[in-house]
Order: C-alpha cells, then structure tokens, then sequence
C-alpha cells in the first residue's frame, strides 16, 4: 500500500470504526432517556463521512500550506449542481454523478486558486471569500435558470435521464449504484437496541476511506513535504529554486476536488441541492472542522468534522422539556434556576456550545482534539514504568 | 571574463541613490569580499543579484547570461544559491527534510507533482541528503526540528542546503553576523574548506574584518553605493583611502 505501519494502522483503525459504526454510534437502548444522543442514524452518518471527506481536503491545503481558504463552500455547492445536474441529464445511478462533481468542482477551484493565489495571507482569505459569496448570489438570482435559485434542484419525474429506461408510472427517481437505493436499509433489532446498516452510509464511507488513503499518501510524499516548506519559509524556497505558486495551486485544486466530491456525495445521499450550501458560513465551518479536530494532521480534520456535525444534530435537538426530564429530581427552585442557565446552549442556541467548546480547543489545545488525545495518551505512557518500578522512581517518557 | 559581470548597475529609492554606478568582476572559482561601512548599498547589491530587486540602470550577467528580470527561484536555478543573514531554513521541518529539499529542487526543477510517491522510496534522493550532513557534520541532528539548532548550526544547515543544489556561486551576506567567536571561527573553516574542495565561487558580504582577511582573496570596498576600490587584501590594509573611509574607524574600535 505504500504506507509506513504507524500510517496502516490508523487506516485500519479509522476503516474500523467506520464499519461499526452503525453500532459505535447506537449504544443506547431505544426509549431510554439517553436515546436522544444516539447518533447511528443515516442521515447523520452519511453527514459525518461526507463532512469528514471536505475537512480532510480542507486540511490538505491549510494544514500543509498555510493558506486559509475562506470560500471552500462553493466548491462544495458547485459539485453537488455538477452531480445533481448528471441525474436529471444522465442516470440516477450516483458513478457519473459523484465523479463529474470532482472534475467540475477541480476547474472550478484552479480558476479561483489561480487568481485568488496571486496574494498570500489574510488578501487570500478575503479573495477566495468573495470568489464564494459571488458563487453564492450568481447560484440564488442570476443562474437560476441552472440552479434553480431559490428553490433549488432536484430530480424531477419528467427529466431526460437519457440512461435509464421509462420510470413505471407513479415511481419516483431514486439515486442508486447499479440497483442499489442508496436509502435502503437494513435494520437489526438486538434487545432494546435497533441497529441500521444503510446502503448510502456504506457508499459514502468507502469514499472517505479511499480519500483518507490519498491524503496520508499526499502528506507522506515529496509534494507534501514541499507544501509544509510553502508554510515554513517561502523565501528559502524561493532562493532554493522552487516555486511556490504551482505547489500551492496544486494544493488549491486538490482541495477543491475533495470538497465537490463533497458535494457530489451529499446529493448522492439526499437528491436536493439548494444555493444556502455555498453561504459563506458553511465555508466557515470546515475551516472549525479542522481547527477543532487539528490542522496539519492525519486524523484531526475527521475528528473535527464528527464532532461538530455530532454536536449540530443532538444537542440542537435537545428541548426545554427533555431539560425538564433530566433536572426533575432537583428541587423546583434549583431546577428552574439550572433549565434557565443551560437553555440558551441548547436547540438552536447549539451554536452558542460549539464557540465555546472552541474557544476552550483553541486556547487550551491549540493543536486541537488531536493534540487532547496525545495528551491523554502521554498521562498512560508515564504511569507505566512507575508500575514496573515500585520503588517510585520514573523516568519522565520522551 | 569572471563568472559574474556587474557593469554599470544603479539602483535609486526614491531620492535616495543606493547605487551609483557599480563594476564589479568576480573571478572564477575566487572568494571575493564586499565590505563598506553601514548605507554603503552592500545588500542593494546583493538583492540585484539574486532577482529580489531590479536595478534601474545596468546589467548583471552570471556565465554569459543576464539575471535581470529573472525570478528569484529562476536566477537559483542558473546556479546562484544565497545564505541570508538571518538563516533561512524550514524551521518546522526536521534537518533532513530541509536538506532533502534542495536535493529534490535541484533533481526536479521548479515544481513536481508527485503527490503519491512516497519519500522513503527515493533512495537516491536520501543518500545525497545523508552525505551532505555527513558533510556539515550534522548527521547525529538529522531527526531534530530544524527550529531548535542553535544559531551556528543553522547557519551550517543552510550552507549545506545551498551547496547540496551544487551552485557555482555561492552569495554569503554577513554569514558570521551576531555569532560567538567560537562559531565565527567554525564558519570560517567550513568557509574555506568549501572554497578549496569544490569548484565554487563565493562572494561574501561582510562587517567582520575578521572573517574577511581570513577568507577573501580579493575584496572590492564600496561607499556611498559605489565601488572605492579592489585589490587583495593585503593592498586593501595598506590603502588610505579606504582607510580614511572605512578601516580606520573599525580599527579603533577594535
């Protein structure tokens, strides 16, 4: 495979977890009071892969360069349009679709990198910000004869589908691989526990293993090492005759194809696409994603996209009367006192709980989750030999 | 005919003329020195060479060709390698991925897409990086972070950097400045031994008079951004003129 044996492993264990996950996800019995937190869902699984695939090409490009792209968001969008456009032209089948949102998603990521890279730093981020709300109201007013503006896309009974034969009457497009809806699932009842293996999920989360794949191999390359110099110390590379532009512009649209496959996938799963998908807080979000998981690492972007789509469903969808459930035992004043302080973090104050948790990561563990899990990792190290030694004496670990 | 030809090279900010009118000859596979008290237009000069910065007037050929207009990572490429002042090095990287670098700039040109092949199987691209520490004596630091080398050796790295792209001019701007004497002194072996074991030509920006009489065979002095005069360094002690512009002072300082 190419990979060194610290690097297997972590595919192994991240392949792992994908593959389970429908029970990792699931560990509460249906109707108990912490079945809310339960995230072994489709729709939401799909979204934690899906995401983890954006923040991981996100990372490809700020990790390892430096630049802060402020407008991946449009990327994004554009692919899901590129793929929804394939099943109203083409086929439902989600093959073409998935890979003409990468190629798509790529032309259009060289041409904004190619102009948005002639400055670098804080110039960059703002370039490729306003090439992404420009994408943004060209999608909601003017191109709304290709994007449906407003409303959106999505297929519709009557479209072309030059590949696929008549829909029988009163059937409804599905998006499908050779047959397989992607939204066909199988469920398996273990005791109170309902586990759901969902064909989608699958699909999506064998693309984020081969795309994680890739970007272990890009970090552990000569191009890699090439980008963390761009990040290091662009004028010893410049005097050591490389040029920097062509790097970063490589890294550019990398990270751009990872975000229209993406986007492709996103449709895929869910046949919809609608313009609020490039509004630039979405571009914001992945640029968190990585932070919060860890920018510069392998791992860390996939964390950080888990979490925060983790956190976006179940905490926004925890009420004032779930609060009323689990404070019940309190006495009345006490009760109303703490239902009052934790409601603004809860359901759409959700937002409110991830800038704090944030802002907790960035000032605590700058180099995010990952750095958390390291730390923790270090505190086992360190116990170990004073076990073998029970006279006290550590050796402080490396 | 020298390796580098500088004629009549001016360079104006603004109302400030940084350089007059500039001639300068470096010979083949010579040390030659630059000195000249503080505004002299030493790194004006410098920055013409390598592409940072265009002079108004003049030209500057290396080997026959003409530098001028010519990107910083193009003028490298013809063989010109600069050691700054401050040592520019990959901080965040480890040793041996800054000296793999320049091994993989010189093998592979400006830009390489080669996302998916691994380092470890560019065996040629390794040893060349490993003799080269062995070199700088630098092989027992390879695994470090660039970053935590001490001031000497960051300047040992970065000499390695350039002479691993096997340049055939080396442009040194102050090597030695804010060094202990302990690592002036070490530069300046490192310095000579380069000079006589290759096929180098080093140009040296210096203040250190030191560092110059130890190293240079012929020395040009400039003042007010032009040339006062070059000879060897003997003749350059013995001249009043430079002196009275330069030495003089240095010497009582001394």
């Amino acid at each position: 495979m190419g990979l060194n044996k610290k690097d297997f492993t972590l595919l192994i264990i991240v392949a792992i977890l994908c593959v389970f996950a429908p029970f990792i996800l699931n560990p509460f019995p249906e109707g108990s009071a912490m079945a809310q937190f339960n995230a072994g869902y489709p729709d939401l699984m799909q979204r934690l892969v899906i995401f983890g695939i954006f923040a991981i090409g996100f990372n490809i490009l700020f990790g390892l360069t430096g630049y802060l792209s402020f407008g991946h968001a449009a990327f994004l969008g554009v692919g899901s349009y590129a793929a929804i456009w394939m099943m109203k032209l083409l086929t439902m089948n989600v093959i073409p679709a998935i890979i003409i949102s990468v190629l798509v998603a790529g032309l259009f990521s060289l041409l904004v990198g190619w102009i948005s890279l002639r400055r670098s730093g804080i110039y960059f981020s703002i370039l490729t910000l306003a090439f992404a709300q420009m994408s943004y109201s060209l999608a909601y007013s003017v191109l709304t004869p290709i994007t449906g503006g407003e409303t959106g896309l999505q297929p519709k009974v009557n479209d072309p589908r030059i590949l696929d034969g008549a829909l029988a009457a009163g059937e409804t497009p599905r998006a499908n691989l050779f047959g397989l809806q992607m939204n066909q699932s199988y469920e398996m009842a273990v005791g109170n526990w309902v586990f759901t293996f969902n064909a989608g999920y699958y699909l999506a989360a064998i693309v984020m293993l081969i795309a994680f794949y890739i970007s272990i191999r890009i970090f552990r390359s000569p191009f890699g090492m090439m980008l963390r110099a761009v990040k290091s110390n662009q004028q010893r590379l410049n005097y050591t005759g490389l040029n920097a532009k062509p790097y970063t512009l490589a890294a550019f649209v990398i990270s751009g194809m990872y975000a229209g496959l993406a986007g492709g996938l996103l449709v895929a799963m869910d046949t919809q696409v609608g313009a609020e998908r490039m509004f630039w807080t979405a571009s914001g979000e992945v640029v968190l994603m990585t932070i919060l998981g860890g920018a510069g690492t392998l791992i860390g972007p996939v964390l950080g996209a888990g979490f925060i789509k983790y956190m976006e469903n179940i905490v926004s969808k925890i009420n004032k009367s779930i609060l009323e459930q689990w404070f019940a035992f309190m006495p009345d004043g006490i009760e109303d006192l703490l239902i009052t302080l934790v409601y603004p973090f809860i359901g759409k104050g959700w937002h409110l709980t991830l800038g704090i948790l944030f802002m907790l990561v960035v000032i605590f563990l700058p180099g995010g989750l990952v750095e958390g899990g390291q730390r923790v990792g270090r505190l086992f190290k360190r116990k170990k030999p004073a076990d073998d030694k029970p006279d006290g004496k550590t050796t402080p670990a490396e | 005919m020298g390796i580098l030809e500088v004629k009549n090279v001016g360079k104006r900010f603004g109302g400030l003329q940084a350089l007059g009118d500039v001639n300068l000859s470096i010979a083949e596979n010579s040390v030659h020195a630059i000195i000249g008290p503080n505004g002299a237009g030493k790194s004006t000069l410098l920055n013409c060479l390598v592409g940072k910065l265009i002079p108004d007037t003049g030209s500057v050929m290396f080997d026959g060709q003409s530098v001028l207009g010519r990107k910083p990572y193009e003028i490298n490429q013809m063989g010109i390698s600069r050691v700054f002042q401050t040592p520019e090095i990959f901080a965040d990287l480890s040793v041996m991925e800054n000296m793999m670098i320049p091994c993989f700039a010189k093998r592979d040109g400006a830009f390489q897409l080669n996302a998916l092949s691994s380092i470890p199987s560019q065996r040629d691209m390794i040893e060349r990086a490993e003799h080269m520490l062995e070199d700088m004596n630098m092989a027992d630091k390879r695994a470090m972070h660039a970053g935590s080398l001490s001031r000497g050796d960051k300047r040992r790295l970065e000499i390695g950097m350039c002479l691993s792209q096997e340049p055939r001019l080396l442009l040194l701007d102050e090597p030695t400045a804010g060094m202990a004497r302990a690592d002036t002194n070490n530069t300046i072996d490192l310095l000579k031994q380069i000079s006589e074991d290759r096929d180098i030509t080093i140009a040296i920006i210096e203040h250190d008079m030191h560092v110059v009489f130890s190293l240079a065979e012929r020395i040009t002095v400039l003042a007010q951004g032009t040339p006062l005069v070059e000879d060897t360094p003997d003749n350059i002690k013995g001249n009043p003129k430079v002196r009275e512009a330069y030495l003089g002072e240095t010497q009582d300082a001394a």
